[in-house]
């Protein structure tokens, strides 16, 4: 059968992709940033997964305000690279998992998720810096990938504690499946962060530590934490935070804590990375 | 009854929220046209012109001419739309968030490279004088 074997968070800055994609990834600026990722290089490369469940948030390039979906899983065989309005990143196509994909939308609407199914979209900096940060800049990603969409941008996105919901429920999902895939979860966006308005530039590096600390240890008392104290706390774009807990919640109740990695400042935004193993 | 917005006394801070989502449909609809390079380039031709396309109000477009970016989010902009409007100038997330803060890009740039905006004095309005 399918299994869920670790998870992944990790900020999704765009300017990161930038840095990728222009060889700047060395200079003062960026190196601090991506010297926590090597050894997730390393790691991703021992424990490469069949498929990626990668839960993100597009940023008003599949979605405009027509159509506001609050989960959507991406069912489709292939997903481009979006362009966000200067050029689609040079990165490879997404190759989806339809048929896990399907097969995880059936399960978790029957377990009372109400997911939007999605067969066409193209894929933001949202999706496709995680793949960079974790797998660089292969020719092709070297394994498949189930975009999970999750409304972050109209208020109110799904509460903590929705999400970290949908995780167990992914995780049933994934477990019922026949074929022997090994499937990890990634969780994106974050971490502190403030984008608009005279407030602009917060970053709260205490809150985002103990965020960190509690994925492991306490996740569902992250789960209770209501949306205010993520904006208060966090910054209005802060609350991304919750699809971290989408990926906790699809993990065992225990976990090993591989890695982990805080840096101050991509862009406007504080970059945290963790990685969390499923012990047997 | 109205919904709670327990987000309200938070200072500097606008909340995309369902209300703000409706008055600000056509402003982020027009941001979102300028994905398209042929958009754009009308756009920069005549931009009261182009504006004057959308069912948007007379503020909004007034919001949009001057790059006033805190009276668009004020109107109902969204900054991932806004960010259409920027990006078409050729400018960075940057450069646009230190002009809603009313500091210089350098000075901004400082302040992100020594750890951000400290979260004191800024949960609440009215914790200090200023906020």
């Amino acid at each position: 059968m399918a299994r869920i074997t670790a998870g992944v968070g990790t900020s999704h800055v765009p300017l990161i992709g930038r840095a990728i994609d222009t060889g700047a990834t060395e200079e003062p600026y960026w190196k601090p940033l991506f010297d926590g990722y090597v050894f997730s290089r390393r790691w991703i490369a021992e424990h490469t997964p069949d498929v990626v469940i990668l839960v993100y948030n597009d940023h008003a390039s599949a979605f405009s305000l027509e159509i506001i979906p609050t989960f959507a899983i991406g069912c489709a065989e292939t997903f481009q690279p979006a362009d966000e309005g200067f050029g689609a990143r040079p990165v490879p196509v997404v190759k989806g998992a339809p048929e896990l994909a399907w097969h995880v939308a059936q399960s978790v609407i029957q377990d009372d998720f109400d997911l939007t199914i999605i067969n066409k979209m193209d894929v933001d900096h949202g999706l496709t810096v995680p793949l960079s940060l974790m797998f660089g800049q292969p020719a092709e990603w070297p394994c498949r990938v189930i975009p999970l969409a999750v409304n972050v941008v109209v208020y109110p996105p799904p509460s903590g504690r929705r999400c970290y919901a949908l995780g167990r429920a992914l995780r049933r999902a994934v477990e019922s499946f026949d074929e022997d895939l090994d499937v990890q979860i990634w969780g994106t966006g974050g971490m502190s962060h403030q984008l608009q308005g005279p407030r602009a530039g917060l970053i709260n590096r205490e809150w985002d530590e103990h965020f960190l600390d509690g994925l492991t240890r306490d996740p569902q008392g992250l789960a209770e934490i209501p949306h205010v104290e993520y904006v208060r706390e966090t910054g209005s774009e802060g609350i991304e935070m919750v699809m971290w807990l989408t990926m906790r919640g699809a993990l065992d109740e225990q976990v090993t804590e591989v890695h982990r990695h805080y840096h101050v400042p991509a862009s406007n935004t504080a970059v945290g990375h963790i990685i969390l193993e499923n012990r047997r | 009854m109205a919904l709670a917005k327990p987000y309200a006394d938070i200072p500097g801070t606008i909340v995309f929220d369902a209300e703000m989502a409706r008055r600000g449909y056509h402003l982020n609809q027009f941001c979102m046209s300028l994905m398209k390079a042929e958009n754009r380039e009308r756009f920069k031709a005549g931009e009261r012109a182009y504006l004057d396309e959308w069912p948007m109000s007379e503020e909004q477009k007034q919001a949009v001419l001057a790059r006033d970016y805190n009276r668009m989010l004020a109107l109902g902009g969204n900054i991932y739309f806004l960010s259409k409007i920027f990006s078409s100038d050729g400018k960075s997330f940057q450069y646009a968030a230190a002009t809603m803060t009313g500091m210089t890009q350098e000075a901004y740039a400082e302040m992100m490279l020594r750890g951000g905006r400290s979260p004191e004095g800024v949960r609440y309005k009215g914790e200090t004088a200023d906020g």
